[in-house]
């Protein structure tokens, strides 16, 4: 089903080279990740069985696309690794004077499919927990839930969404890339809200978490914005076989 | 020529804002986890505690980072023909 393109070769091994010297340059920060211990053994129990079908469904979808076309599994690696590097590096929000980052489950879900962007973004989460004392492993589960599930299938559902009302992929993929940060960040506050508001009533609480993502979050969701649509133009005019055959036959289910 | 002017004019525009910006902001320029997620938590009193694997001592995470880094470049260096060659194959179907 899917061609073998040398362009399309050429262009990954650009963006993994890429990928591996930003590395380099980019040091963590601390966002949306929710910190070792934060929440009670209850409630990080219940977003890894919340997580666990996604990631079910995604390893599934990887598997099956794998078997269709074979570029496919080297190219989710990459998708990954931009996953792995743009949710941790740190990006300073001069309204708010604090740091944050940019998620990219919502680029990576247009380019793969938001089920296989739920296994990516656990994978980037379990090596930052592990490696870069960023989030949790008790929290991977809740963190999975924010970043992988609510970024990836909201930042997909509202390019898919964009797309069925005729608005040019470019757009559509802006609106991805915001919708995914900021339902990343809303889906944080509520997961903290619901763990966390005991005796006080829990939209109270996620309103004001939420309300204080907002400064950061804002632009940051916009940058994140023009970071997708910029990915996006870039592979779409570089290597169009690709966009076609990952988006229309991949990862559009 | 005329269009790369405007590039870096705006480049270097959108730098000294960002700069000015930076500098004139008050603020410890810590992630919102600090500001927001533990904050929160610690108010219903839940604190973060250190990761099993602390790798945020001193200069170690730096060390990690040189790790990745050097993996990074030699991996680059090693494909350098390959990455940078402008010769491509014919398309295959």
């Amino acid at each position: 089903m899917m061609v073998c393109f040398s362009g399309q070769r050429h262009f990954l091994r650009l963006l993994s080279v890429a990928s591996l010297l930003l590395i380099v340059s980019s040091t963590p920060v601390w966002a949306m990740h929710i910190s070792e211990g934060i929440l009670p053994a209850n409630w990080a129990g219940l977003w890894f069985v919340i997580a666990a079908p996604f990631l079910y469904w995604g390893i599934r979808e990887i598997k099956i696309k794998s078997r269709k076309a074979p570029q496919y599994k080297p190219f989710v690696a990459l998708v990954g690794a931009a996953v792995f590097i743009i949710s941790c590096m740190p990006i300073p929000v001069p309204v708010a004077g604090t740091c944050s980052h940019p998620v990219g489950t919502g680029l990576a879900a247009i380019l793969v499919g938001p089920a296989p962007t739920v296994v990516l973004s656990s994978v980037a989460l379990t090596l930052q927990a592990l490696f870069l004392a960023h989030g949790g492993l008790t929290t991977l589960g809740a963190d999975i839930v924010t970043m992988g599930v609510a970024g990836a299938f909201l930042g997909y559902g509202i390019f898919w969404l964009a797309r069925r009302m005729g608005i040019s992929a470019l757009v559509a993929a802006f609106l991805a890339g915001v919708v995914s940060d900021w339902a990343t960040y809303a889906a944080t506050s509520f997961i903290l809200a619901s763990a966390l508001h005991m005796d006080a009533s829990l939209w109270s609480m996620f309103g004001t978490i939420l309300l204080a993502f907002v400064p950061t979050q804002l632009p940051l969701g916009v940058l994140e914005g023009i970071l997708s649509a910029g990915a996006y133009r870039f592979i779409h005019f570089r290597i169009p076989e690709l966009m076609k055959t990952q988006f229309l036959s991949g990862g559009s289910s | 020529m005329r269009k790369t002017f405007v590039v870096c004019v705006a480049v270097a525009l959108l730098a000294v804002g960002a700069w000015l910006a930076i500098e004139m902001t008050e603020g410890d320029w810590g992630g919102v986890d600090e500001s927001v997620v533990e904050h929160y938590a610690e108010e219903a009193g839940r604190s973060a505690r250190d990761p099993y694997i602390n790798t945020d001592q001193g200069d170690l995470l730096l060390f990690v980072f040189l790790l990745a880094g050097a993996c990074g470049g030699f991996v680059a260096g090693y494909s350098f023909k390959t990455l940078f060659s402008r010769k491509r194959g014919p398309s295959a179907t």
